[in-house]
């Protein structure tokens, strides 16, 4: 399968201060080509995916291309999950995130990701390492539902041993209760 | 990628020069505490060598226990060398329930001839006495030999001294990730690293024989459990399974590891039979159960799950069959048990809010109470004689090991002097 599979300008839910946009517009997904990037047009993906079609200012690129995930203004060139205290799922801003790239790993079978999960400091170290595993997992479900293959995502954990912020801030422990998309 | 793993496959015996890494401080504490004068021995044929001095090391080890409470030296009232320079009215005027006299000879051959008397005051005469015969490599250990006679013949408990611990160290920034599993006197002397990694290294388990460590390390870039032998560096792996591979702890018997494993889905408990390989599954639910500690008995696990939404402590039969029995109620974070070794008392980590405290529960009454003051205190970890709980602690943003007496009265703090120490675990016997 290796087609070319052109959608939207969209969307990264995030703003610039950190706050869920909603789109305003939203338009059906279907088939025109897209072969300009910069302008809004869809390219008939999943059906019912409820991506498709999608337009948003300061939005990123959607593109399953094979070399999307290296492109910086690509949705799939953000590649961390981030999670709530002591919680398992995927939260609202970042579901789309991770189908994006559920989607990616379907329409790109030679791809592999590892998912990297990670907890902050509080608790204990081993049920931490339960819990980042949990979080990955969680990932990983979301990512079987787009069509990615059970073989393409492998998962581990290494709960609070590996943070990115050192802090003991509730920011820096915000950063590192986290999931690391990883391409292989 | 290319991981680089140094085993350092160092055999312990090899020991030459004792170095202290972890310097232990007396925080808190002495209440209650018994008064002792360890008097300095006199050193014959030879000077007194200055990381071994044996009266210095069981005054020190004496101090640390928080049982006692040895007079400083330059506060003793007298100095007798021998049982009949002992002068008794004028010690127990002082107050003094015990001295302790002593000497180390050098031989002709090298060796040193080490004695000690125990003198009890009340009694008026000797309660204890040996002589051991030791080298400049093995003074340390006779010291700590001889502080568990004194504690045990004092307390009625048998003494630790002469067990070690085991800790992971780690230094780490945004560039740097260096783990090591390391072996040390409980004093925190005689230091030795078993494994070095840039991966991480995790939750050290002693056998119940003091001959092996299992441990989790993750230098294969997964998670994998290892069993290494101490003195002949030997390790296997035990278990590297998809997913989780961690928490893995010895039946009393030494024979089994109980592990959490998510091969299978979930994070649950299962049983690996050492010999046979042969792995039995203990749980069977969709949250998280893990950090499965063994009764002294061998017949029931204590573990931690989240079964009912937060970590709670449950204690289940190892056969599974059983209903878990939920142990904690109070708050909404108990977690990482250690059962006392008399199997009366279960140490954990109690996380209120963002205050993270250990805490002892009785089992026979059910009732719970906190020992410490966090706010990130994890890895509780009972001494082999039930007087103290080891655990990891912050302080001033500096991960360090702490210890606190088993009625919370006495803490220590075992500083490291580079980088981060952690998950502490207590040996039973020295092998």
């Amino acid at each position: 399968m290796k087609k070319l599979f052109f959608i939207l300008v969209l969307a990264l839910s995030i703003s610039a201060c950190g706050e869920r946009i909603k789109p305003d517009t939203e338009t059906g997904g279907d088939t025109t080509s897209a072969e300009n990037n910069g302008s809004a047009t869809a390219g008939g993906i999943n059906e019912g995916s409820g991506i498709g079609g999608v337009a948003l200012e300061g939005g990123k690129l959607v593109s399953y291309e094979k070399n999307a995930i290296a492109d910086p203004n690509n949705v799939l060139s953000e590649k961390v999950v981030y999670f709530a205290f002591d919680s398992k799922s995927v939260d609202d801003d970042y579901v789309e995130l991770v189908k994006h790239h559920g989607k990616y790993l379907s329409f790109n079978p030679d791809a592999s990701v590892r998912l990297e999960g990670h907890a902050d400091e509080r608790g204990t170290r081993e049920y931490n390492v339960a819990l980042a595993e949990k979080r990955a997992q969680s990932v990983k479900q979301l990512m079987l539902y787009e069509g990615a293959s059970n073989d393409q995502i492998s998962v581990i954990s290494y709960g609070e041993e590996k943070p990115v912020a050192f802090g003991h801030d509730e920011e820096s422990m915000s950063l590192n209760r986290r999931v690391e998309i990883v391409y292989q | 990628m290319f991981r680089k793993i140094i085993i350092a496959l160092l055999c312990l015996s090899f020991t030459s020069v004792a170095q202290a890494v972890l310097k232990i401080d007396i925080t808190e504490g002495f209440e209650g505490a018994l008064p002792i004068a360890v008097i300095p021995f006199q050193w014959n044929g030879s000077a007194k060598i200055a990381n071994a001095d044996v009266s210095a090391i069981i005054m020190s080890d004496l101090a640390r226990s928080g049982k006692f409470s040895p007079v400083a030296e330059k506060d003793l009232i007298a100095r007798p060398q021998k049982l009949a320079d002992v002068h008794y009215k004028t010690w127990r005027i002082a107050g003094m329930d015990h001295i302790v006299i002593g000497s180390v000879d050098k031989q002709s051959d090298g060796s040193y001839q080490v004695e000690f008397r125990l003198i009890d005051i009340l009694k008026a005469r000797q309660v204890l006495g040996y002589s051991f015969k030791a080298t400049d490599k093995t003074l340390r250990a006779v010291a700590h030999q001889i502080s568990d006679y004194i504690f045990t013949q004092i307390t009625g408990l048998p003494g630790a001294f002469s067990t070690r611990i085991a800790y992971v160290t780690l230094k780490r920034d945004k560039s740097v990730y260096k783990s090591r599993l390391q072996v040390s006197d409980t004093d925190g002397y005689s230091p030795q690293t078993l494994l070095t990694s840039d991966e991480p290294i995790m939750s050290p388990a002693w056998s119940p024989d003091g001959s092996q460590l299992a441990y989790v390390s993750f230098e294969s870039g997964q998670a994998e459990i290892f069993t290494h032998n101490i003195r002949t560096g030997v390790r296997k792996s035990r278990a590297r399974f998809k997913g989780l591979n961690g928490s893995p702890a010895w039946s009393p018997d030494g024979k089994k590891l109980s592990m959490t494993l998510s091969k299978d889905g979930n994070p649950d408990i299962y049983i690996l039979d050492l010999a046979s390989g042969k792995l039995q599954r203990v749980t069977n639910h969709w949250s998280i159960d893990t950090e499965a500690v063994w009764m002294p008995d061998g017949k029931s696990l204590i573990y931690t799950s989240s079964r009912s939404g937060k970590p709670q402590l449950y204690k289940q039969s190892i056969t599974g069959k059983s209903k878990p029995e939920r142990l904690t109620y109070e708050g909404g974070y108990n977690a990482s048990a250690s059962i006392s070794p008399d199997g009366k008392f279960v140490a954990y980590v109690h996380g209120e809010g963002n205050i993270y405290r250990i805490a002892v529960l009785e089992l026979a009454t059910r009732s719970s109470r906190i020992l410490t003051d966090g706010p990130l205190d994890e890895s509780p970890e009972y001494a082999p004689n039930n007087s103290m709980i080891l655990f990891a602690s912050q302080e001033k943003r500096q991960a360090v090991l702490a210890a606190v007496s088993v009625d919370g009265r006495q803490k220590q703090r075992l500083a490291f002097t580079d980088g981060e120490v952690r998950e502490p675990s207590w040996a039973a016997v020295r092998y």
